[in-house]
């Protein structure tokens, strides 16, 4: 009987243990240069919203109502202060911190939740589908900033609170491509064949549907924190945000747009450029995951 | 054609040539490249070829030999990458290589034809029939709207369109794949091509429209003095049809001569090893209880320099002499490039047995299995239906296709019950309903004692460690991001079997089983060959033990070489672990070779079943007769004394099928009486028919040697 011995690449052991799968994966992912600058990017901007504070002491507590607006430089603050006389890059940090939270952990619900319940809805079709996505269908034509209104109007808003609030409404859309991709992919053969091992529609879905659906999930992951940074920011514009003084990037970008033509440019581009940085970031991250799952992409 | 080409391409019509003797398309050291990200395939290596008007020149290969890129080198329509980088395509003379672009894109326009595999992907799925038809015809003879569709009609009437007043208007997915291909080769046709270049033009149709396809090649040949270049995998579509046969392997011809010459004594060792892995050649030589003669190995990978012959490292006559030196074609008749020849030209396929083969240490068939034993799976009045929802709101049941009607067998331990039949026959719906992949509209299926149809929740679970799904694609049916060592382990888990260490222990012995090295394991799906792959495909569902495995068209997708791997295996297995098989298939030369007893369905009907050698070589049912006619054979005697039993038509549709017997409005035979339904009767060969060609052989039921 013949064996695969010019197909299967170089002589190898034969009896080597198998390699782990994550250390395949991460192998892929730091081939991919972009992904690793990201995350440097990443570590680097986490690193100092949390542990900046540590070394760089700024009172965000108390206005100073005799330093407002300072340019950068002026008296000992390095990014110059606002309009109610914080010291511009301590807030940043202080910003970041709770951009970086509330983006990564509603980004992540969102992801999760959707990406079960689209994967629940198109797999399984008939009316758990149709629930599934008449829920869904009906959320996406009221209009999200609406309802973020009204809850922020009833609930207090605090991190945990836009956190859940967020996530309610980021789903939909992970959902609505995991269902696309579900159905899709439940008429596969390798899930034909795992019923025919016995297997059951829960197992499809975790160990067939959601794999195979992970480029796109990732992906839109992704997004989805750069979405959930740039909602925390709208809140804040419409006053439902966090009430100082808490900060966040972008609250602090909508409080500079004021100050677009009064020539305080440190009170605009910081935040901005801070809230660009981390969006490519994450970006990039969700490009070396993508690879790093594709085990296609894997070479020898 | 003539007032669209120059003034200087006057001597080209067909009536010179032929008078002129010389080929009409020849090609010389043509030379090949395909240039991918991690490196160039070199796909051909020196071709030369030659075919002259009116003949049928037929090139023959396994995937990855370079039949196709020689097919889409002459027509410049190479993949992206692809490169023609050395020699010359003359035609009538002229070198497509150094011609003007315009006028290379006239001759490659009007002056050939080509038919693509796929009828379904080749033609657009927007476009009405007649504007596809008429297509060539606006481009490159700039002939007005009214005058196309004349043309497309007559074109399509000229390839047995049924009604081509009426399909020019309708779209491709309106039409049945033969009809499609009627269509393509309507395409091919329609500015009257002098070389038609027809490439695996019916790998994707059922046999018997195969044989009507191949039929309409050959009269259009003959009524237009075309030149036609078959490209094609199979040896026995070559066998009936060509005047000349170019085998190929690894991007060169390796061996060419006239057909009957190359059947009756093939010279180079890979021809004759590729005709040896035929399941009909074991079957001519043994009657099907040998293993077949497989073809070791796999093709050479074509990116990387090659020394010596290319076919050494797989050949079982190889010498050092072959691995050092390149052997060219030695010129005659009968060309071929091998440094050992098989010997006396006298010596027809069905020669000694080289050494190479090994023998079955006790045949299957030899002992048959004992009658008493309780059947492994017994399906009675087995009925599938398959509910057809109309349109609007509500989806009101509008039909029903009839998928499975009152179909009964049994399959007894150790044994293999072939299905045969063409598609859209039933028998994978058969085979999905035994593993309980569906649920059956009506009847039983009982396996192993126990009731399908009946069970719940748990006992269903373990029913599926008795009965296992075989697929013809085995990387459609493996999760490819799952690991080789994860897909092997997933029925273990499903059926918690065992804890982990005994799982990974069991995995081993599997892949030791189906002869794959352990490194395998911690591989993906997509770094194996097709034939490695229903290695992996077998184990998977041999890690219950089942005692019953189902193969849907097996090895269906897999070359000629890599097919006799997998079908030897499949028996070495059966023979070792005492499995039963139920073997799905449309080709009636693999299940004559691997089945035991054989089920023929027709429309949903189980028509006939009896052991294996009386359903194929004394059929009783005409519809089983049509289908062994149908088959390809590489015995030219066979190909030639093939009488007129065809079945002409469509397979009628299963929403509403025929009343009475289904067969009977495309039976050759079919009576008054056919109108009611015929009950399959009889003892060991049963038969669905009124009127059966042979009635069953009364004494012991000993094979009749029809043929052979």
């Amino acid at each position: 009987m013949s064996t695969l011995s010019e197909a299967v690449g170089p002589a190898e052991p034969n009896d080597a243990p198998p390699r782990g799968l994550w250390r395949q994966g991460l192998t892929v992912f730091c081939e991919n240069r972009l992904a690793l600058v990201g995350l440097g990017l990443f570590v680097l901007l986490a690193g100092v919203c949390f542990l900046g504070p540590l070394v760089y002491h700024t009172d965000q507590v108390h206005t100073d109502l005799t330093a407002v607006h300072l340019a950068p430089g002026e008296q000992g603050h390095p990014l110059g202060t606002d309009g109610v006389g914080y010291d511009q890059l301590g807030r940043l940090m202080l910003g970041g911190q709770t951009s970086i939270i509330v983006g990564l952990a509603a980004g992540v619900l969102a992801t999760i939740v959707g990406t079960l319940l689209g994967a629940i809805a198109g797999f399984f079709g008939g009316w758990v589908d149709a629930a599934v996505m008449r829920v869904v269908d009906a959320m996406m034509s009221i209009p999200s900033l609406f309802l973020f209104m009204l809850l922020a109007a009833i609930v207090t808003p605090s991190a945990p609170m836009l956190i859940l609030i967020i996530g309610a409404f980021a789903w939909l859309g992970p959902a609505r491509l995991v269902r696309g991709e579900a159905l899709t992919l439940r008429s596969r053969e390798y899930v034909q064949a795992m019923r025919g091992m016995g297997g059951t529609g829960g197992r499809a879905v975790r160990r067939h549907i959601i794999p195979n659906a992970i480029g796109t999930v990732i992906v839109n992951a992704t997004f989805q924190v750069a979405d959930a940074i740039l909602y925390v920011a709208y809140l804040s514009f419409l006053g439902l945000g966090i009430p100082p003084p808490a900060a966040n990037w972008g609250g602090m970008l909508s409080d500079g747009l004021a100050d677009t033509y009064s020539g305080h440019w440190w009170l605009l581009y910081p935040p901005g450029i801070a809230i660009i940085l981390i969006v490519l970031a994450f970006n990039f991250i969700g490009d070396g995951l993508r690879d790093a799952f594709e085990v296609r992409l894997r070479r020898r | 054609m003539s007032e669209s080409i120059g003034p200087t391409a006057r001597h080209s019509t067909p009536a010179v040539n032929a008078a002129a003797g010389r080929p009409l398309l020849e090609l010389r050291d043509l030379d090949t490249d395909i240039a991918l990200r991690r490196g160039t395939v070199h796909a051909l290596d020196g071709v030369s070829l030659e075919v002259a008007p009116g003949q049928t020149l037929g090139v023959v290969g396994e995937s990855g030999s370079g039949k196709t890129m020689t097919a889409l080198s002459i027509m410049g329509l190479l993949p992206p990458g692809g490169r023609v980088t050395g020699g010359q395509i003359l035609f009538e003379g002229r070198d497509l290589r150094s011609l003007p672009p315009d006028e290379v894109r006239r001759i490659r326009g009007v002056r050939m034809g080509m038919v693509f595999q796929d009828p379904l992907t080749s033609l657009n799925p927007t476009i009405r029939i007649g504007a596809q038809v008429a297509e060539p015809l606006r481009v490159h003879k700039r002939v007005g709207r009214a005058e196309a569709r004349d043309r497309a009609i007559e074109t399509l009437r000229r390839v047995g369109m049924p009604r081509p007043e009426r399909i020019v208007d309708n779209y491709p997915h309106e039409l049945s794949g033969g009809m499609r291909q009627r269509v393509a080769i309507a395409m091919a046709l329609v500015c009257s091509p002098s070389l038609l270049i027809a490439d695996e033009p019916t790998t994707a149709l059922d046999v018997t429209t195969q044989r009507q396809i191949l039929e309409l090649i050959d009269d259009l040949r003959e009524e237009f003095g075309m030149a036609v270049i078959l490209v094609t995998h199979d040896l026995g579509v070559i066998a009936g049809r060509a005047d000349r046969v170019a085998v190929m392997y690894a991007g060169r011809v390796v061996e060419t001569a006239a057909t009957e010459q190359l059947f009756h004594a093939p010279r180079h060792r890979y021809t004759e090893a590729l005709m040896r892995a035929l399941p009909e050649s074991a079957i001519r030589e043994s009657g099907g209880h040998d293993r077949l003669i497989s073809i070791p190995g796999l093709p050479p990978d074509l990116s990387g320099p090659l020394t010596g012959c290319r076919f050494a490292p797989r050949c079982s006559y190889v010498s050092d002499e072959c691995r050092t030196t390149d052997p060219s074609l030695v010129p005659g008749a009968h060309q071929h490039a091998c440094l050992h020849p098989v010997p006396t030209p006298t010596v027809a396929v069905s020669g000694p047995v080289p050494a190479q083969v090994e023998p079955a240490a006790e045949s299957v068939t030899a002992a048959p299995p004992e009658r008493a034993e309780r059947p492994v799976l017994s399906v009675r009045n087995l009925v599938k239906n398959y509910p057809v929802h109309g349109r609007g709101l509500l989806r009101r049941t509008a039909g029903q296709v009839s998928a499975v009607a009152d179909v009964s067998f049994e399959v007894r331990p150790g044994e293999t019950f072939g299905l045969v039949g063409e598609s859209g026959c039933g028998k994978s719906t058969v085979g999905r309903l035994s593993v309980g992949l569906e649920q059956a509209s009506a009847g039983q299926i009982v396996l192993d004692g126990t009731d399908l149809t009946d069970l719940t929740g748990r006992e269903r679970r373990r029913m599926h460690r008795q009965v296992q799904l075989m697929f013809q694609d085995s990387y459609a049916a493996m999760n490819p991001r799952m690991r080789v060592d994860a897909i092997l382990a997933e029925p273990l888990e499903i059926q918690k079997v065992g804890d982990s260490a005994a799982r990974q222990a069991r995995i081993t012995t599997l892949l030791d089983q189906v002869g794959l090295p352990r490194r395998a394991l911690e591989r993906y799906p997509h770094e194996f060959s097709g034939g490695q792959l229903q290695r992996i495909g077998l184990a998977r569902s041999l890690a219950l033990r089942p005692r019953l495995i189902v193969g849907d068209e097996p090895v269906s997708a897999l070359d000629v070489s890599i097919q006799a791997q997998v079908l030897n295996l499949m028996r070495d297995l059966q023979r070792e672990l005492g499995l039963a098989y139920i073997f799905i298939s449309h080709d009636l030369s693999v299940v004559d070779y691997m089945a035991d007893r054989i089920g023929v369905m027709y429309l949903g009907k189980l028509v006939e079943i009896g052991p294996a050698r009386d359903v194929v070589r004394a059929a009783r049912h005409p519809y089983t007769q049509a289908l062994v006619d149908a088959v390809p054979s590489i015995t030219p005697d066979r190909a030639a004394t093939r009488d007129g039993t065809t079945i002409r038509g469509e397979l009628p549709s299963a929403l509403d099928p025929p009343t009475g017997c289904r067969f009977r409005t495309r039976c050759p035979h079919a009576a008054d009486i056919c109108t009611t339904e015929p009950p399959l009767v009889g003892g060991l060969h049963q038969v669905a028919c009124h009127l059966p060609l042979r009635p069953e052989p009364t004494s012991t039921p000993t094979p009749v040697q029809a043929f052979g």
